[in-house]
């Protein structure tokens, strides 16, 4: 599996995200630089994260419009994975690909620290190695993730089983509580319609490796790289 | 030409910004102020010559860069060109 990881200015988890699938899971990656138009041979994209631009008008907003976006949009369109973490599931509300869009953490406050998230589905490519109500330890780091659709979204979400992964205890419970950042109905992650595109607020790339505290995240990896979902997502 | 744009947050949409800020008046003794929404204020120099391509400009960076449908609104005001415009 070719892993690229699109690099924006202002990107910071881009070799977070490279080391993982490269160092860790010993896949062929490459960087791509968003002024780049193509994404050559890659069989996944990571959208890695960081503050693209400065977010300095909103999270994602600029990043949006980066030439490497037409790719990344049509490699999506044609049901292959793409995944967005923290930063890239910003970019990836802001640019269509998912509903939705992110507001200020509720307590106005940046959290960085480990959370726990369950696995809701298991029919992405991304979870398909995971189990059904699996619980997952892996850390957040962000000042807005505190996930916003309208009412009518957020229940097609639901109805159509696309909130992938929600903040729960963990003894996976859904409370508010267990929400960091008072994302609605708990959610940490969510996918497309044709549920190959990805987008998630916790970092699963810092959590491949047991020196950083968790090993949770690799299942992520593990899944896409098995192609257990190529099948249905193509 | 000059324009002005007023993002803020649809009504229906939780502001954590605002709902801080008038947490901090309360506790200044300002319990009189009832609520706080925060906004975003754009000031536009526009290379155009009429106030139509003013208004036309303006209407298409804020429904596609400055504010985000999803969740914001904006209000935009294009100001004639004159001395009292340009203050």
């Amino acid at each position: 599996m070719t892993f690229v990881v699109v690099v924006f200015p202002g990107s910071n988890c881009d070799h977070d995200a490279y080391h993982a699938v490269k160092h860790v899971f010993d896949q062929p990656t490459r960087f791509v630089w968003h002024k780049e138009t193509s994404l050559g041979d890659a069989d996944v994209v990571i959208l890695p994260g960081g503050f693209s631009h400065g977010d300095y008008l909103r999270t994602g907003a600029i990043a949006r419009f980066s030439p490497i976006m037409t790719a990344v949009t049509e490699f999506a369109g044609a049901g292959r994975p793409v995944i967005g973490i923290c930063n890239g599931f910003q970019v990836l509300l802001e640019c269509g690909l998912l509903p939705g869009a992110m507001l200020r953490n509720r307590d106005v406050k940046f959290h960085c620290e480990h959370v726990t998230i369950r696995v809701e589905h298991t029919d992405t490519p991304f979870t398909a190695r995971a189990a059904k109500g699996q619980v997952l330890r892996v850390p957040i780091a962000h000042g807005e993730g505190n996930y916003y659709a309208p009412p009518d979204v957020i229940e097609a979400l639901e109805s159509q089983r696309r909130v992938v992964f929600r903040y729960v205890t963990p003894h996976g419970e859904v409370t508010d509580a267990a929400n960091p950042n008072g994302s609605t109905h708990n959610i940490a992650g969510i996918c497309n319609e044709t549920r190959n595109v990805v987008g998630l607020m916790p970092h699963p790339e810092r959590a491949v490796e047991a020196v950083t505290g968790s090993e949770d995240g690799r299942v992520l990896f593990e899944s896409v790289i098995s192609g257990a979902m190529a099948a249905v997502s193509r | 030409m000059k324009a002005r744009v007023f993002v803020t947050l649809k009504p229906s949409v939780f502001d954590p910004q605002g709902r801080t800020i008038v947490d901090a008046l309360h506790s200044l003794g300002h319990t009189r102020v009832s609520d706080v929404r925060q906004g975003k204020y754009f000031e536009l120099d526009l290379a155009v010559a009429t106030a139509a391509e003013a208004e036309q400009l303006t209407a298409k960076v804020s429904q596609t860069v400055l504010a985000n449908p999803v969740i914001e609104s904006f209000r935009m005001e294009v100001l004639p060109d004159t001395k009292a415009g340009r203050s």
